[in-house]
């Protein structure tokens, strides 16, 4: 019974200092994480605004988000980010698993490929979005010109002042960054199915197109699934590329919900509403979030728990 | 998977990676009245005004030496709170772990937008709007996170038996981490620390709030409100733009194939 009674001391002392080791740690995530988190959600049952001082914050329970629910603009700043979201997820996915499927058999490309797909992912996202303006600003940009002498338009396109058209630099730029990113991804998933699949495969007479359908995409699903939630949590909190690229623009025709917040936040100093919009990306990311750590993270999780 | 088109994709795939970097350098050693005229593919002659302009003028040196002063704080203190976080996920056992690691993973979510709120208004309470360690303090947020995730798959990657040993010959926990596993785990601490590093040095929505005047600006916001008297000086934006990239693309060479493996260890390993 002693070696027990040691063995439940040690195992408490390990606990202890476990706890001890990771204190500072998360005593800086409740600082600037876990209270700002709910510091938010009280002010969004609250009218703060910084330009009246003089109304305090008294609590109104659900009106931001009543009046928020109301208002045209932030329906459509939520529409644009779930279309921003849907197409960049589609276009990088796709791309990328084709991508992942040609760097999958040719190994020797694959250093150099990784170092330019590396590339614009580690861009700070201002430079890629000045990059993707200045080719697609004035009826003289690099898209234009581009356009003329492959002779697909005979007059110049205006793409940032269309409500529309506004929405293709921003898509590309966003693809052009993350692709080769989501490639990689899916590559490392690709890597772990063992060959002596395709190998038996190909021995029973299986079409490569019938090999991909009955074991890639299976068996890379979990690798695509992973990397299309990742970049949409990405996109749902989209700002920094659509303020620098559009500003939301022309008008609040590519506004997502994280710019309009910025608005209401920092412009108009309501900061009891903005909360409340703020709260809107939050939980719409932490549901993606949970749904993440439902999938990818418990087997990473309880693996270490055996 | 044979044939030419395979062969020459992964070619499209770098020239289409690089071809807007290009078109920048190009237009930032072009003058400013025939930068929308025509594209050169090699333009002449060069001349680097919009370079000169830029530390010049426009004094580039005082943001790149806020971002630099902010990333190389925020990553220092980042693996300095998180190391021993993320080496007691990795190492010890105790009840309450996956909470602790699935807590880690929630936070490194967090959309910042919903976050700006609080911390502006904390900042302020505390004098720091303005300040890099107004900024520092804020870029935790991310930094924590991503700090403690790589690590936790560093620290496991170090041999246990060493560790052992030395706590056989009666090294406690602590000296057992910071003498053994910390210098063993040198690569793994160097990458994480230039990820870190890439973060703080790109980011804008922190930046971009908690900051009010020219002389506090990081990197990206100075080049985001770039303005000139009557438009957008593009030549001097996109050489701002490719002086900011080169800090970028030097942790990339440096580092990419370590990068791509602990990025993707989150992924797919499981």
């Amino acid at each position: 019974m002693t070696r027990g009674r040691a063995f439940t001391a040690l195992r408490r002392a390990e606990a202890r200092a476990a706890w001890g080791f990771m204190a500072p740690a998360l005593g800086a995530m409740a600082l600037v994480a876990a209270g700002p988190i709910a510091w938010t959600a009280w002010e969004s049952v609250h009218l703060h605004d910084l330009r009246m001082p003089w109304l305090d914050r008294p609590f109104v329970g659900l009106d931001n988000y009543r009046e928020a629910l109301a208002t045209p603009r932030l329906i459509a700043a939520a529409g644009h980010t779930a279309v921003f979201a849907i197409l960049t997820v589609t276009l990088e996915v796709v791309a990328g698993l084709g991508l992942a499927l040609v760097l999958h058999h040719r190994r020797r490309a694959r250093g150099v490929v990784r170092a330019a797909a590396l590339l614009p992912w580690a861009l700070p996202t201002v430079v890629v979005a000045l990059l993707w303006r200045f080719a697609f600003e004035g009826p003289a940009s690099v898209a234009n010109m581009t356009l003329a002498s492959l002779n697909l338009a005979d007059q110049p396109v205006a793409w940032l002042s269309g409500a529309v058209t506004a929405w293709v630099p921003i898509v590309l730029a966003d693809a052009w960054r993350m692709t080769p990113f989501v490639a990689l991804l899916i590559l490392a998933g690709l890597q772990q199915i063992d060959p002596a699949l395709h190998e038996a495969a190909r021995l029973d007479g299986a079409s490569p197109w019938r090999a991909f359908c009955a074991i890639t995409l299976p068996l890379v699903a979990p690798a695509l699934l992973v990397a299309a939630l990742f970049r949409a949590l990405d996109a749902v909190r989209v700002f920094d590329l659509v303020y620098v690229l559009t500003g939301g623009g022309p008008g609040a025709a590519t506004e997502p919900l994280s710019l309009y917040a910025f608005d209401a936040l920092m412009r108009h100093l309501r900061f009891g509403y903005g909360s409340a919009i703020s709260m809107g990306v939050f939980v719409a990311s932490f549901a993606g979030a949970l749904v993440w750590i439902r999938l990818m993270g418990q087997r990473a999780l309880v693996r270490e728990e055996a | 998977m044979t044939g030419t088109a395979a062969r020459l994709l992964p070619v499209a795939v770098v020239i289409a990676a690089l071809a807007p970097l290009y078109v920048a350098l190009v237009g930032s050693l072009t003058p400013d009245a025939r930068l929308f005229q025509s594209v050169p593919l090699v333009p002449t002659p060069l001349v680097w005004d919009h370079y000169r302009a830029l530390f010049g003028t426009r004094g580039f040196w005082v943001p790149l030496g806020n971002s630099l002063v902010v990333a190389v704080a925020t990553t220092l203190l980042a693996l300095l709170l998180g190391a021993p976080c993320a080496y007691a996920l990795a190492r010890l056992r105790f009840r309450g772990r996956a909470i602790v690691l699935a807590l880690v993973l929630a936070v490194s979510m967090l959309p910042q937008i919903s976050v700006v709120p609080p911390l502006f208004l904390f900042l302020r309470e505390l004098g720091l709007i303005d300040t890099h360690a107004g900024l520092v303090l804020p870029y935790l947020t991310f930094a924590m996170p991503l700090t403690i995730w790589f690590l936790v798959t560093v620290f496991r990657q170090v041999p246990l038996e060493i560790e052992e040993a030395a706590m056989m010959d009666g090294a406690s926990r602590l000296v057992a981490f910071r003498r053994i596993v910390l210098p063993l785990a040198a690569p793994g601490l160097a990458t994480t620390a230039l990820l870190t590093f890439l973060f703080s040095w790109n980011e804008f929505l922190f930046a971009l709030t908690f900051t009010l005047g020219p002389e506090r600006h990081t990197v990206p916001v100075a080049i985001a409100l770039f303005r000139g008297q009557y438009q957008v000086p593009w030549g001097e934006v996109l050489a701002a733009a490719l002086v900011a990239t080169l800090p970028v693309a030097l942790v990339v060479l440096v580092a990419q194939r370590r990068l791509v493996s602990g990025l993707t260890a989150g992924g797919v390993k499981g």
